[in-house]
Order: structure tokens, then sequence, then C-alpha cells
């Protein structure tokens, strides 16, 4: 894991989201006007883009078709399905938002886990 | 048949006689009362002057339940003596009539402190409808108010003159606000919310005089201070109305004693009501009031044996968002060994207290959270035994699953109590609904009487219904969605009235503070409309479309429709479309249904581009806003062409381009009934014909399918454009967000909207316009954005500080 800088915190408005791409993950950062939260920006429902959604406390609703998304844990909150988002630890440092996210794997490595 | 004679019309007087019905016909009835209205709901005085309900609205029993009933009426008659050995009763208009047996229910009068000055003029009490009027008739928007005494009685005063306009500060004597139903921290909790309503308080001041020549100019208070006042309340207190029963030589103390049977010291003479004190207690709230009546009923027509043993107090604040609840005795100081249990949230303004003796509830104060309060009365009256449930008094285990909203009902027990101030318990409701096949809202009111009282258990009532009545009808009244539980009505009065600005603070005053997908949008729509500019733009509560001004897709790009007015392009602007569809790759170009053309599948961040590079308005295509204005070729081409459609399509689109509404708003000019841009199916199309115009407004040819209705026909295309625009301006601050015309007209009807638009009085209409041209005036091309974004990430996906390392 390792902690990457993303951007000055002036850059998301509060209640807001912005997507970010880092490596090969596309991620949703949002502000929660105390805190911060990143999730993978993919709604699970069709792909929808979840940093564009409306944000109703520690949630965000997809743009698309209203899937309703836990910033917290990455449940779907609604409907009710087993499936969920991946979820990713934030901090701020010197006013700059950083996300956790997973060291890219080796290639080799990756097929291994493949077969 | 035997005489009755009733000294008071008021409601623990009337009450009573309904009680008295029940039993068999032992009297003929006469009432006299000194006010000139018939009975009424005292209790919503309050509601009254907070705009919340007219005064038809609180009407308890009309003249006719007097006629059916046989019940002689005498208002406006005042009753100034009583002889108890003649067994008359004698009139300020001289009248003088025999009783039988007689009810004293006088209720009580605004108690009004000896200060100098409480008789200039703009001095008010706030007891009975007159009063009401009054303060109604003389407060003024900007007027500065000022409420002497922070209770019940006196906040929801000022919340009233608030609504009214005028700039309100509470004086209170003591301390702490509501100092009698609430301990210190509560009424901390209560003034901070009132102050966030924008009502100033100062409490620990005590006035000395009335300042002011004639008329009231200020106060001052004896620290020496003085502050500006042009209208004063005084709501310091009540005193029970006794003098009649003196009169008679009954025993008072401070009120009309009475025994368990509700009878005082001499045999024909009964009382009822805030003028009688009973075991040492004097009521000031109707739940008592209606007790006492139900015994006394019984003693009077002869079944005498039930008895009277006294009240568990509750009281509930009537000030929306303002939510205050207390019952039972709060204090823990006042008897040893009371446990004390409590919860506190400052941040979201909560604070509960329960205090436990014996393992039983004793009392109870509930502010910014009411929503248990019935199940903690329940536990006060049937001095439920606590001993199992320690753990959870403050936050009962669900009933069902999260999210069954009938689950709360489901939970309470048949006895328990529903409506507390006429003593309806669910059972009683649920009997009712069976047995007399109560649908609806209203009936359930009429044949229980439950929510006639103070109104704070119709959701109750109402959820009750939904889960018992077999066809159960919803009440028009909708609420805006669970976040907020008011209809889209009540809220734009709440944010109006309460100059409330912005989203956030309509949900934190009012709502759960953190609001949804519904009701965001919603709310920013409401603010903007209501302020016109001079709202707080919050973009967060706006759908996406409304922060990057285009229509997302399926795949997360966007389209891009810029706006043709009226369908007429040419050559040059074709060329620039073309050209920009080549530039960006746009992977489909295409004709809409609405006569313009749509670049499909573009990525955010080049729609800044695209547009500059256009050079054309947006065409709202995404946007709850004025779309498009499909028109025909009419006169110009056309050989059946009786008006100019092409023409006036055109400058009826760019006189509402920009704007916004409550759902879009498509319309079509045609130049004969042909109707080839099909204006009759539209939410505002204007039908040529020789020499005038029909202007036609509701339809719709989408999810369903509506024939516009006529507005009115108008001889010339300047006359036909202003009808659109008047029309358009009234959905505009009408209309439920999310409601589209052809729903609107529906639930408002033609005649109304025709009353409020185009046959309005000229003065009207012409504000109508100017409030239309104000907010034109201000609209701007959203696509502008592209030079002037509102964040510096509004368009553009964020680049990572630091590259990560492969
Ligand atoms: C592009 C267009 C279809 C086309 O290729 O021609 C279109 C496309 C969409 N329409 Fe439409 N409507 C289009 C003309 C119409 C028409 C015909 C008309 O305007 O004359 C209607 C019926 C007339 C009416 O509205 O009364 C129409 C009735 C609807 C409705 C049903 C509205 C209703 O209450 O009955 C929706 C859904 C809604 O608004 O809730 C809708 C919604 C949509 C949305 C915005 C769905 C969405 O929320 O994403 C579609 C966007 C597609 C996209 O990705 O851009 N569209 N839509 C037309 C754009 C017109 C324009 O130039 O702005
Ligand atoms: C603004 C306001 C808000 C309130 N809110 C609540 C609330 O939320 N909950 C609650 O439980 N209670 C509330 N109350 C209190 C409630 O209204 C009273 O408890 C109730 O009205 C008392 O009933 P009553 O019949 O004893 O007196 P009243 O309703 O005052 O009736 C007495 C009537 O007798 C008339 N009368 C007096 N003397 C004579 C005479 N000599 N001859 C002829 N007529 C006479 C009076 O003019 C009056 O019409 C509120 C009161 C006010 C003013
Ligand atoms: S009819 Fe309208 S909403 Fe339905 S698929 Fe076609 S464009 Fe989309
Ligand atoms: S893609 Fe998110 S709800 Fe459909």
């Amino acid at each position: 894991m390792s902690w990457i800088k993303i951007t000055e915190v002036e850059n998301i408005p509060v209640r807001e989201g912005r997507s970010v791409k880092i490596d090969r993950n596309e991620i949703a950062v949002f502000n929660l006007g105390d805190r911060f939260a990143a999730i993978e920006n993919r709604c699970p429902h069709s792909g929808g883009p979840l940093c564009d959604g409306i944000v109703s406390g520690a949630t965000v609703i997809c743009p698309l078709h209203g899937w309703k998304v836990c910033l917290d844990t990455g449940d779907i909150l609604r409907p009710q399905v087993s499936v969920r988002v991946e979820v990713y630890p934030v901090r701020v440092e010197n006013g700059v938002l950083e996300v956790d996210v997973p060291e890219r794997q080796p290639m080799e490595d990756r097929s291994g886990v493949a077969a | 048949m035997k005489q009755l004679i009733v000294i008071g019309n008021g409601m623990a007087g009337v009450a009573c006689i309904e009680q008295i019905l029940k039993h068999q016909p032992a009297f003929e009835i006469t009432v006299f009362g000194d006010e000139t209205h018939v009975n009424y709901n005292r209790i919503l005085l309050s509601s009254v002057l907070a705009g919340e309900k007219s005064l038809d609205d609180i009407t308890l029993n009309g003249l006719d339940w007097y006629q059916q009933n046989n019940i002689g009426l005498q208002l406006g008659v005042r009753i100034v003596d009583i002889d108890p050995e003649g067994m008359t009763v004698t009139g300020d208009d001289g009248s003088i009539t025999p009783y039988d047996k007689l009810l004293i229910a006088t209720g009580s009068s605004a108690f009004i402190p000896q200060i100098p000055g409480v008789n200039k003029k703009n001095v008010f009490t706030f007891r009975s409808l007159d009063d009401t009027k009054g303060l109604i008739e003389r407060s003024r928007p900007g007027m500065k108010a000022t409420v002497i005494g922070g209770g019940l009685l006196g906040l929801e005063a000022a919340r009233g003159l608030q609504v009214q306009g005028c700039d309100v500060t509470v004086v209170h004597l003591m301390g702490t606000l509501m100092d009698k139903q609430l301990d210190a921290t509560g009424g901390a909790y209560l003034k901070s919310k009132m102050e966030r309503l924008g009502v100033r308080v100062l409490c620990g001041k005590s006035t000395r005089a009335l300042l002011g020549n004639g008329k009231v100019e200020g106060l001052e208070f004896i620290d020496g201070e003085t502050i500006d006042s042009e209208l004063v309340v005084i709501a310091a207190g009540i005193r029970p109305n006794v003098d009649l029963g003196r009169k008679a030589g009954l025993e008072i103390n401070r009120g009309i004693v009475v025994n368990d049977h509700m009878e005082t010291s001499h045999p024909d003479i009964f009382a009822v009501g805030e003028c009688v004190e009973h075991r040492g207690t004097i009521y000031g709230l109707v739940a008592p009031l209606y007790e006492q009546g139900k015994i006394l009923a019984a003693t009077i027509t002869g079944n005498k044996g039930p008895t009277y043993e006294g009240t568990v107090l509750a009281a509930k604040l009537k000030v929306m968002g303002v939510d205050v609840f207390s019952a039972g005795d709060y204090d823990e100081h006042s008897v040893p060994d009371t446990e004390v249990v409590r919860y506190e949230d400052a941040a979201l303004g909560i604070y509960k207290k329960l205090t436990l003796r014996e393992g039983r509830l004793a009392g109870v104060i509930l502010v910014g959270d009411t929503s248990d309060s019935s199940r903690y009365m329940e536990w006060l009256r049937a001095r439920t035994d606590l001993t199992a449930m320690r753990r959870s008094l403050l936050f009962p285990e669900p009933a069902g699953a999260a999210g069954d909203p009938g689950a709360g009902v489901a939970a309470m027990a048949d006895g328990e109590i529903v409506c507390g101030c006429l003593g309806v318990t669910k059972g009683t409701i649920i009997s009712a609904i069976h047995e007399k096949g109560i649908n609806t809202f209203a009936q359930l009111k009429e044949c229980t009487r439950a929510s006639t009282g103070c109104g704070s258990c119709a959701g109750m009532c109402q959820s009750l219904l939904k889960a018992v009545a077999p066809e159960f009808e919803e009440e028009t009244k909708k609420v805006l969605c669970r976040c907020l539980p008011f209809s889209q009505e009540n809220l734009r009065e709440i944010a109006k009235t309460q100059r409330l600005k912005s989203v956030q603070d309509i949900l934190d005053i009012y709502g759960n503070g953190i609001g949804c997908e519904i009701c965001k949008p919603a709310l920013s729509y409401m603010v903007d409309v209501i302020w016109c500019g001079d709202h707080e733009e919050d973009r967060s509560a706006r759908f996406i479309n409304d922060r990057v001004h285009a229509n997302i897709q399926k795949d997360g790009t966007f389209s891009v429709i810029p706006r043709i007015r009226g369908g007429v392009t040419s050559a040059a602007e074709l060329r620039k479309i073309a050209d920009v569809a080549d530039k960006y790759n746009v992977p489909m170009v295409k004709i809409t249904g609405s006569q313009r053309i749509d670049l499909l599948g573009v990525k955010k961040e080049d729609l800044p581009k695209m547009w500059a590079d256009l050079g054309m308005i947006s065409g709202q295509g995404y946007a709850k806003g004025v779309r498009m204005v499909k028109t025909c070729v009419g006169t110009d081409f056309c050989r059946f062409g009786t008006q100019d459609s092409t023409a006036a399509g055109i400058e009826l689109e760019a006189r509402l381009e920009n704007l916004f509404t409550p759902h879009k708003v498509k319309m079509a000019t045609v130049g004969c009934p042909r109707n080839c841009a099909e204006a009759t199916v539209k939410d505002i199309g204007m039908v040529g014909q020789e020499g005038s115009w029909q202007v036609v407004v509701g339809g719709a040819a989408g999810k369903s399918v509506r024939k516009a209705d006529l507005l009115i026909t108008a001889e010339t295309t300047p006359e036909a454009i202003e009808a659109c625009e008047l029309f358009f301006q009234y959905y505009r601050e009408n209309g439920n967000y999310l409601e589209r015309t052809y729903d609107f007209v529906e639930r408002l009807g033609m005649e109304k909207i025709r009353k409020e638009t185009v046959y309005a009085p000229e003065p009207q209409r012409e504000k109508l316009l100017a409030r239309l041209r104000k907010a034109k005036a201000l609209s701007k091309d959203a696509w502008l954005e592209r030079d002037t974004p509102v964040s510096p990430t509004q368009f553009v996906q964020i680049q990572p500080m630091e590259a990560v390392l492969a």
C-alpha cells in the first residue's frame, strides 16, 4: 500500500466528488465537509460514474439509475444487493488530499493469481 | 325539560356539551359566549398567526351543529351576574335567564402585569380570535415587535409575528425559556433554536415600562437598557376567570374549587375548564379539560360515578422546526432519589432527559426530536415498570426491519394514546376505521375527533390509517421526502418567511441536515425562484446535468444540444456544428424530436471547448428549464398560414430562454389549427387562427398524452406572448419541483389559473411579469461557465500530484 498525493483539498468542493485516475484505478474522491472519502468510480449496476452523484450524508447516489452507495464501507444500500465497491483510505497532509492505493502487483504475480 | 345554561362558548364548555349529548337527553341547553364567533379551536390561533391555517379552518362546531342539537346560542352576550337563590343569570344586554343547572366554563384571561404603559396602542394580548386578527392587521414586514414572556404562548406568538414579517424579540423574566416545562439545559437548546429561526431572545430581563407617546415605541428594562419596538405582545401567563363564581358564592381558591365528580360547593352549579381548580391544580391545556368534561357530563346527567383524578401534564411547542415536548416532573431535585437519564447532541440540537423514580418514569424533556413522545406519555400514564427496559430507554429497539414505516405504530399498544389532546387511543382509532369504514384523514377527524386539538398527532393518525384502512386515500398534501417532512407548498412558505436562501440552511433547520437526491435539487430550484438570484447557489445540491450543463448518458459521457430558436438555422450555423462534430470526434449527430441538433457522446472535459467553438447558447436540453419552441412555417411560406408562427415562436423562445422551471417546459407555435408543430400537446402552445391566437397550456405527448387546455384567445401576437409569459411565471412560482404542466393544471384547475394570470387585476399581472423580467435580466447562458467555472475542477478529471511507481 502507498499514500499518493492527489490534489489540494480546495479542488474538491464540499459535498461534491471528483474522479482521479491512479495507475489503473479510477477513483472517486469526495469532500464530505468534515472529512474526505474515496471509492472506486464505477457503479456496480452499470458502470455509472459515482463521482458525479449527489452526496447524501456519507452516501452517494449514482447519477444514472439511483443506486445508493455507502462511502465508508462501499456497500450498496439501495437496492439491497450484496455487491460492493472498493473503498480507499484517505488522509489530508498539509492541505493535500492523499489516498492509499494498493501497489500494483508485478505482471507475473497477476497471471499467477488468474491461473 | 330542565334548563341547562352554559356560560362560556370556549373549548372546555362546548366539549363538555358534546359529552352531555352522548347521555340520555336531560336538558334544554343554552350557551352564552361573550366572543362573537362560534366554537373554535383556540389552540390553533398560533397556526393562524403563523399563516399555516386560515380563520375558517379552525371552527370546531359551526352554527349547523348548534341547530341540529337544539342548542340555544347567545353570542356576544356577557353574563355579568348569577343569582343562585332565584336561579337566574343576568346578561350585559339586560336579559335575565332562569336555569335549573348552571355550568361555568369561563376559561381564563391573559394576565397583564402592572407595567406603566400597557394601555398604549399596539400593545396586545394573545388569547382570542379578535386578538389574533388584530395582530395580523397591525403587524407589517420589517416592523420591530417584542413579545413579553418566553413560555409556550410567547414563543408561538413570536414565531407567528415573524412569519408576518416582523423583526421579533422575546423578552423573558427568567434565566431560560419555557422554564415551567424545561430545565435550564433544555431552555438553552430551545433558545439557540429560536435564534436560528431569527428570533432574538433576551432572558433574565424585567420590563419596567413600555415607552412611547400614545403608541408604543419601545421597552425599558429594570437594568436601564431600552429597546425599540412598535408592537408588543404580552404573554406573561393567564388568570382563571372566577368573578362569576365568586358572585355566586362558590368556594374559590385560585380557581373555582371542584371535587372528583366535578361538583362545586353549590349543588346546581358546575364548572369545567381553565377556570376550575381540582386538587389544588389549575390546568392550562385542553387534554385535562376534556377529561374533566367527560366526568362532569356523567355527574350532571344523573350518572354520577366516574371520578376525575387529575392528569399528567404534557406540553408540546407548536413552532414549525422547533420540536419541544415536556411532561410530568422533569426536575430531579424536587424529590429525593430521583434518577436521571440524559442524551445530548449539541451539533444536532437534540436534548433528551428522563427522570425515574422507583423504576418508573416521572418526567421527560425532549428538545430537537420529539418522535418518541407518545411512548413516554404512555409510560407516564400507565406507570410502566421500566426495569427490564433500562438499557434502551432513549433508543428503542426498532420494532421491525429498518425502514419499515409501519413499525412505529405497530409497536404501540392498543390502549396507548395517539391524540393527547382528546385522549383518543390507538384501539379506538382502529375500531372506528373498521366499524365506520373510514378511509380518509378528514373522516377520521370527524368521527373520532382525533387530531382536532393541537394537531401534532396528525402524522401518527395517518400512518395508522395507512396501515389499517382497506382503501386508504392519501391526503392531497404530500411531503417532499423523508429528509424533510413538509409539502413543497409548505417549504416555499418556510423559505420565504424564514428568509432561508440556501439548501443546506433549510435542511439544517427543518430537515435532517443531510438531504438526498430528491429534496436537494427541489430545494435548489425553490431558493433560486424565491430569491431570484439572491440565493446561495450550491452546486453540490444539483444533479450532475445542472453542474456541467449537459445531459449525462449511459456511458458517463454527455450530450450537447445548442439552442436553435424556433428550429430555424442557417447554412453557416450548420457548418459550424459539422466542424465541431469533426474536431471532437462526436460519435453521433442527431436531429432531435424537437427541431434541434444533438451532439451525443461528448467527454466532460471537452464540453467547455466545444461550447466555445460552437459559439451558440445552451439549448437547456439537460435541464428542468426552457426547452424549445417548435414552430411551423406559417404565413411566410405555407398556403394555409394565418399567423406568422415562425417569428412568434422565435420571439417567445428569446423571451424565456435561459430560465429554469419546476420541470421542463416545451412549447410550440403553429400558424393554423392543422397544428404541424404539435402545439396542442405542448406545455405552452400558440395556435394561430384568422385574426387571433389561441393560447393553450398543460399539453403533453410523453409518458402521458394530454391535450392542452385553452388559457385565452388573444387578438394580437404581443397579447398572446404575454399570456404565455403570465402562465410561465405562474408555473415557475407555484409548480412543485418535477411537476410537469400537465399535472400542474390538473392540480390547480384552469379556472384558478386563469383567474390568477390572464384575468388577474392589472397590478397583479404586472407584478407577475415584473418578477419574470427580473429573473430574465439576471439569467445567463449556462455555457458561459466555460470561461468562469464555479470551481476550478468543474469539468476536469483531477490529475494526481504524483505519479504512481509502476
Ligand atoms: C434527444 C431526444 C430524443 C431524440 O433523439 O429526438 C430526447 C432524449 C431524452 N429524453 Fe426526451 N428527448 C427528446 C424529445 C422528447 C419529446 C418530443 C418533444 O420534445 O417534442 C418528448 C415528448 C414530449 C414531452 O416531453 O411532453 C420527450 C419526452 C421525454 C420524457 C417524458 C416526459 C413526460 O413527463 O412525459 C422524459 C423523461 C422525463 O423527463 O422525466 C424524457 C427524457 C429524455 C432523456 C433526457 C432521458 C435522460 O434523462 O437521460 C433523453 C436524453 C438522451 C441523451 O442521452 O441525451 N423525454 N422527449 C429529444 C431531445 C429534444 C431536444 O431537442 O431537446
Ligand atoms: C394561542 C394559544 C395557543 C394554545 N395552545 C395550546 C396547545 O397547544 N395545547 C393545549 O392543550 N392548549 C393550548 N392552549 C390553551 C387552550 O386553548 C385552553 O386550555 C382552552 O381553550 C381552555 O378552554 P376553556 O373552555 O376553559 O376556556 P376558553 O377556551 O378560553 O373559553 C372560555 C370562553 O368563555 C368566554 N367567557 C368568559 N367569561 C364569560 C362571561 N362572563 N360570559 C360569557 N362568556 C364568557 C370567553 O370569552 C371564552 O370564549 C392555547 C391557548 C392559546 C391562547
Ligand atoms: S424515448 Fe427518450 S428516454 Fe426513451 S430511450 Fe428514447 S431518448 Fe431515451
Ligand atoms: S449505473 Fe449506477 S445505478 Fe445504474
